[in-house]
């Protein structure tokens, strides 16, 4: 254990400079975060995250922000384990009728102020799986959605872009 | 592969039954092709798979489960998908549509007993899924899942879908497993339409097949053992993740490797230095893991969580028919691309490493052993790559049947489909190794204590996209 820690210091980091903030991004923000919401969050915000029926490939990304090349912690962001800890829910697939209730009883749960970031293309609109009889839509026809990041999947810096967008539009 | 199709009327259906019941058949798989059910079996002897047709009268058929309990969820879907029902079967409640009834869940009876409910939505970045636990004290009793939260209805798009719309469904059942469904949707389709996939394509699916089999198991030996509290290997494996991420993103423009595979070849050619760039990620990997495997093999801390904690019993293993690592841990000897076998493993020198313990501990030494068979297999691809066209020129219509089966990082992903005559998919079947995992999980947990569920879990990291389609 020491020999790979040793390894790992005098290597140095390998984490990386975070990407510009995402412009279009920060257009869509402008109507949505309140002066107000600013100067309570200071430049920190806690994300939950609700897979409402994606086929998992955005959780991937969403993983790997966390590792030692992203580091998403750094930047103030960190996913938080419960909806009551949390200042935005960042919401992945088309929402499944059968998940439908529990991503609205999540957001339900949520202090305010509060956003909602859907990801990834199926969260847009449903994506390739618009039409069936399975899913309630996307994610804007059961919460209202704050942001949008598309992508099939958002790959970790596009997910970081979006991110930041919205921290420095919250804070 | 020697693959046999029979329809049967009732006598036969019943002998099928007896013999996976008696263990001399292994269930591949179970659907509907309304108004016919059929059943995919492999026979453990001689390896030869057979599918086998009944057409169901007044919409019922006779049920598997009650002898063969493998088959009671997929029975419980397709009850809920095609209105066929088991005649027989013993649990009739429903699977992957979820009603306004409060859900009945199966009782255990005892002294200070008490329930824990846990999802759909978890702590942590996972999918959704209910998991009720009954405990008593520490000491899990029962577990039984809820699945279905993430049903999307991929096979009702898939019918009547034209080709490529289909193979963008596949390649979205399980995002971790893009690959090797786009590899089973596209032998499935290349059967179905009687063409092949010239040599440097299949190469290629084979090399993609094995990256992401990488960067899973990467992902997965870390997540284990961050289950286990210890985050230095999570964030050492999470490095190796990314590079090999990365890499698959330079060598064919998509991280996870996503709608690169397709029915007659493959989508794009690897990049121009990407042979190159693949051994520099080899030559990465091949440094750093085996200091990972040491760290991991001699923290006894962490052995002490994984070593005969969650031990799925050989028999178990054996009746489900559980591929991939969870099969492999507990002495299934099964890889799809060994048996029935597809190009070009044919081809490529790798060893299927088995043991027998069946605890986390097992299952994260398969993986670790897999890894090094998976660098073995990517440097015989890039070695050997041949050159020339990646795409035939197949025909865009053409009625037929296909079957295919991939060996996926979890374990063996099933497709089965149905061409009308204009080329559209009539009718498609996915079968996830996840099917035949999950309820092995619920024999696993029992006994252990409910702080080890999460790493019993990341253990066999079942696919919840892939199973509830």
């Amino acid at each position: 254990m020491r020999k790979t820690m040793i390894e790992s210091l005098l290597r140095g980091p390998l984490t990386e400079k975070a990407p510009p903030v995402d412009e279009t991004a920060l257009a869509e923000l402008a109507q949505s975060v309140e002066r107000a919401a600013r100067a309570r969050l200071g430049r920190s915000l806690s994300i939950r995250h609700v897979d409402a029926g994606s086929c998992n490939g955005c959780e991937l990304e969403l993983h790997a922000l966390s590792n030692a090349f992203y580091d998403l912690e750094r930047l103030g962001l960190r996913f938080v384990a419960s909806p009551r800890h949390a200042d935005v829910l960042t919401v992945s697939g088309p929402v499944t009728r059968n998940m439908r209730e529990a991503l609205l009883r999540t957001y339900e749960a949520m202090p305010d102020p509060k956003w909602v970031v859907a990801i990834g293309g199926c969260a847009v609109d449903g994506g390739i799986f618009s039409g069936s009889a399975a899913i309630a839509g996307g994610v804007k026809d059961v919460l209202p959605v704050d942001l949008t990041i598309r992508g099939c999947p958002p790959n970790p810096r596009q997910l970081l872009a979006g991110l930041l967008a919205l921290m420095q539009k919250a804070s | 592969m020697i693959l046999s199709q029979t329809t049967v009327k009732v006598d036969g259906w019943l002998v099928a039954i007896d013999r996976l019941a008696g263990g001399s058949l292994t269930l591949l798989s179970l659907w509907a092709d309304p108004p016919e059910v059929k059943m995919a079996t492999l026979d453990e002897a001689s390896g030869d798979i057979n599918i086998i047709t009944y057409v169901c009268r007044h919409n019922q058929y006779p049920t598997v489960g009650v002898k063969h309990p493998p088959a009671i969820r997929l029975e419980r879907a397709i009850r809920d998908l095609h209105r066929l029902d088991a005649i027989g079967a013993s649990d009739t409640r429903p699977w992957l549509a979820h009603t306004a009834a409060p859900y009945e869940f199966l009782g255990a009876e005892g002294e200070a007993l008490h329930q824990i409910a846990v999802g759909p939505v978890h702590a942590g970045i996972i999918e959704p899924g209910h998991f009720r636990f009954t405990a008593n004290g520490e000491f899990l009793v029962r577990l039984e899942e809820r699945l279905g939260y993430v049903h999307k209805g991929i096979e009702a798009l898939m019918a009547g879908a034209p080709l490529d719309k289909a193979t963008k469904l596949a390649a979205r059942a399980s995002g971790d497993s893009t690959v090797a469904y786009g590899f089973a949707f596209a032998l499935a389709a290349e059967m179905a339409l009687k063409v092949a996939a010239p040599p440097r394509a299949i190469y290629l699916r084979a090399l993609m097949a094995e990256m992401e089999r990488l960067a899973n198991h990467f992902g997965d030996i870390g997540a284990i053992c961050n289950d286990a509290s210890f985050s230095l290997m999570h964030a050492q494996c999470g490095i190796l993740r990314e590079l090999t991420l990365r890499a698959a993103e330079t060598c064919f423009g998509h991280r996870l490797m996503m709608d690169v595979i397709v029915p007659g070849g493959v989508a794009r050619d690897i990049c121009e230095d990407g042979v190159t760039q693949l051994r520099v990620l080899l030559a990465e990997v091949r440094r750093v893991f085996p200091h990972l495997t040491a760290l991991y093999d001699n923290t006894a801390s962490l052995q002490d969580r994984t070593v005969t904690t969650g031990i799925v019993k050989p028999e178990y293993a054996r009746q489900f028919g559980a591929g991939g690592y969870i099969g492999r841990a507990s002495g299934r000897d099964f890889d799809a691309r060994r048996r029935p076998g597809y190009a070009p493993y044919d081809t490529l020198k790798f060893d299927v490493p088995v043991l027998t313990a069946g605890d986390v501990n097992a299952r994260v030494w398969i993986r670790i052993r897999e890894v090094e068979q998976s660098l073995g297999l990517v440097e015989q691809i890039i070695d050997s790559l041949p050159d020339g066209a990646i795409m035939s020129d197949r025909p865009a219509t053409g009625a037929g049947e296909g079957f295919a089966m991939t060996e996926a990082f979890r374990g063996d992903v099933l497709v089965w489909l149905r061409l009308d005559d204009s080329g559209h998919v009539a009718r498609c079947h996915l079968r996830d190794a996840s099917w035949f995992q999950w309820p092995l999980l619920e024999t696993a947990v029992e006994g252990n204590i409910v702080a080890d569920f999460p790493l019993c879990n990341k253990s066999f990291n079942c696919s919840y996209a892939g199973h509830d389609l």
